[in-house]
């Protein structure tokens, strides 16, 4: 894949050079371009050093920035950008909701689902995924397990990516007979059946004895859109919300900081998601509006559209920066080059003379420097490329052997395209003076210089 | 023969710092073809102002130039670039030849600027330039390895690939010994014998003696202009080299 970019960018330098090459004059002055940048290798490596920085940074940063955007952007496309997730939120602590029967009811009711259901029927919203999430202790044998039980429908498989390793996830049937059936977490079955195929085997939640149907693969958390605490699902145990609903009442109790809480939320979580891309914001402020009748501030919608949207208008963000970095390098490097160009200019007038002397017009004098001074930064802009590509590649394994954390990388073939141009269009801008310069020099004052 | 350069009350004024210098105070000059003529003057008399207007690096002030059947003196930049690409031949007195070309590459830079293409025919050409002045052995080699006599034959088959109206030479003995100052004579005037025009400005009486008509100027003004009647013809002719008969007989049509 990567060879193909270079194959491309050796391509586009071969579509720039060709044509000059094909030119007499032109291939004569890229001849003497090359022989007297190589008659000053070091001065003409230093000079075009800027070049080489300016682009092996925008290269390496837009591969480093690319690659961590795309993670981002696929862990928001994983949330899916036709869904709307609605959640229950414990409104804080005061007196009036504390009420004396340490009870705390909040979130999303049976009859918010209902209403939902109504947009369903509506054909706005093609699916629903209730959960009801809670901490539960699951037992089997002497082996115990804190985790959490999800009381879901078949249709959780359906928005969640679920790499199965044993068994089934749960079916429509298993809601329909109101089954005693589980699926386990990864970690959840490590923890409870360390030595043994759980499939048919059962555990105990709360009173009631459950009959493993299935087992996940590890799943890696999914750092919420935007940054929020990632969710491990690797201790979650899943059954079917109706049998949940029966086993387990309205109030859950559970021990929180050496103290009992009771909670009553009928569920935690609804995600719906949207026929249209076009209505799913419009659908938004629709559950919204029917949220709003709580009159408790218990509830949150989140759009990962709106997400996703976000991460790409910060992407944009990132690559105006990017290529400030990268234009303000280049410009350094570019007065690097005009600067050596001058004084090359100054060295060569003699040489200027000669050729005016022997019939060169001011557009080859011109031709002549403008083709050097592109070769340069066009020669730089390679070498940047190169040295950028390699830092892409070098880089990942040393931060994994360091810090055991691997930076994602995306090398595309746009910013090797994109530095190419710049770097030749560095050469004609910034070549452009000296020349100009060089061919306006009166032909008998160059002869006589010395 | 017919004039191949005619000037007519040429002036050239140069403004230093708002002073006006007067270089040239109306020239009017006819030389004809097959002609060697010498300029001589003492310095700041003019003469190389005169060799630069005939050399087309510069334009006259007033006046009138014809080379051949046309007019310069009216000429812009690019046309008098072409002009001196197609018909004129320059030897210098520091040879200047280009330090990153080889002896054959210094030769073929007059054809790269006539727009024509480059190819094996003009090669061999420049090559066979190289053998009529004696260095067919050093084709590759680079001016720096050259000694001085050396650059200038490579500075002479410069001045004739191009097959000039007028060979111009400032001072080409300026800067070699008084042995080697009368092997590069001895060439010149082999080229005169073949039919070149030449004109070459020296301060030496005995480089000049060498031509066919010296010209003395002073003050911007021609001083004198006679016939040389004790023309120094070279004694011991140095064989030139594949020059027996036409030694134009390999020139590419269009030179």
């Amino acid at each position: 894949m990567y060879l193909l970019y270079i194959l491309v960018g050796i391509l586009l330098l071969g579509a720039a050079i060709g044509p000059v090459l094909y030119w007499d004059k032109g291939r004569r002055s890229l001849v003497l371009a090359i022989r007297s940048l190589w008659l000053h290798k070091m001065r003409a490596f230093l000079s075009v050093l800027g070049i080489i920085i300016g682009t092996g940074a925008v290269i390496t940063l837009m591969a480093f920035g690319e690659g961590s955007m795309q993670e981002a952007l696929n862990d928001i496309r994983k949330l899916g950008a036709t869904n709307i997730i609605v959640r229950s939120r414990k409104p804080p602590e005061n007196s009036a909701t504390a009420g004396r029967s340490r009870v705390a009811v909040y979130g999303l009711t049976q009859d918010d689902y209902d209403h939902f259901a109504v947009l369903q029927q509506g054909g706005t919203i093609t699916r629903m995924v209730p959960m009801r999430i809670f901490p539960q202790e699951m037992r089997r044998l002497h082996l115990m397990w804190t985790g959490r039980a999800v009381g879901t429908t078949a249709a959780y498989a359906e928005i969640n990516d679920l790499p199965l390793a044993l068994g089934r996830f749960l079916r429509p049937e298993d809601e329909e007979n109101h089954d005693n059936v589980a699926v386990l977490g990864a970690r959840v079955a490590q923890g409870l059946f360390p030595f043994e195929n759980p499939l048919g085997k059962t555990l105990k939640l709360g009173q009631s004895e459950w009959v493993v149907v299935g087992v996940l693969k590890s799943r890696t958390a999914v750092g919420d859109a935007g940054g929020s605490i990632a969710e491990d699902y690797n201790n979650d145990v899943y059954i079917p919300l109706t049998t949940c609903n029966e086993h387990f009442g309205s109030i859950i109790t559970y021990r929180q900081a050496g103290s009992y809480q009771r909670e009553q939320v009928a569920l935690s979580q609804v995600t719906l998601t949207v026929s249209d891309i076009d209505k799913v914001r419009s659908t938004g402020e629709l559950i919204k509006q029917i949220l709003s009748r709580h009159y408790k501030d218990d509830w949150e919608v989140s759009v990962p559209l709106d997400k996703l949207e976000h991460a790409e208008r910060e992407q944009l963000r990132f690559l105006v920066l990017l290529f400030v970095i990268g234009g303000i390098s280049l410009l350094v490097g570019g007065i690097g080059i005009m600067n050596i160009m001058l004084a090359t200019v100054t060295e060569r007038t003699r040489e200027i003379g000669i050729r005016r002397a022997l019939g060169a017009k001011r557009r080859d004098i011109i031709w002549q420097f403008l083709i050097e001074a592109v070769a340069q930064t066009s020669l730089g802009g390679v070498l940047g490329i190169l040295g950028g590509l390699c830092l892409v590649f070098i880089v990942p394994p040393v931060a994994e052997w360091l810090w055991n954390y691997t930076p994602p990388t995306r090398v595309t073939a746009l910013p090797i395209i994109l530095a190419l141009i710049v770097a030749v269009g560095t050469g004609i801008v910034f070549g452009l003076y000296p020349a100009y310069r060089a061919a306006m020099l009166d032909p008998i004052e160059a002869l006589r210089h010395e | 023969m017919a004039d191949i350069v005619r000037i007519t009350d040429l002036v050239k004024i140069y403004y230093l710092e708002s002073v006006e210098v007067q270089a040239l105070r109306g020239i009017t000059l006819s030389v004809e073809e097959g002609d060697f003529v010498a300029l001589m003057g003492p310095s700041g008399s003019g003469k190389s102002t005169l060799l630069n207007q005939l050399g087309c690096l510069d334009r006259p002030t007033s006046g009138q130039y014809f080379l051949g059947d046309e007019d310069v003196s009216e000429m812009d930049d690019d046309q008098l670039s072409e002009i001196r690409s197609k018909y004129l031949g320059f030897i210098f007195q520091s040879y200047n030849l280009l330090p990153q070309y080889t002896v054959v590459e210094n030769i073929e830079i007059p054809l790269l600027y006539q727009g024509i293409k480059l190819n094996a025919q003009t090669r061999e050409w420049c090559i066979h330039l190289a053998h009529i002045v004696g260095l067919g052995d050093r084709l590759d080699h680079r001016p720096m390895q050259l000694s001085g006599g050396q650059q200038q034959r490579v500075a002479i088959a410069r001045a004739l690939v191009n097959n000039p109206h007028v060979i111009l030479a400032d001072e080409p003995t300026g800067n070699l010994d008084s042995r080697t100052s009368d092997e590069i004579m001895e060439r010149l005037q082999q080229l005169n014998d073949m039919g070149k025009t030449i004109i070459m400005v020296t301060h030496e009486n005995d480089i000049a003696s060498w031509a066919k008509r010296i010209i003395r100027m002073r003050d911007g003004r021609i001083e004198s202009d006679e016939r040389n009647l004790h023309r120094t013809i070279g004694n011991k002719l140095v064989k030139m080299d594949g020059f027996a008969g036409n030694g134009f007989a390999l020139r590419p049509a269009g030179l």
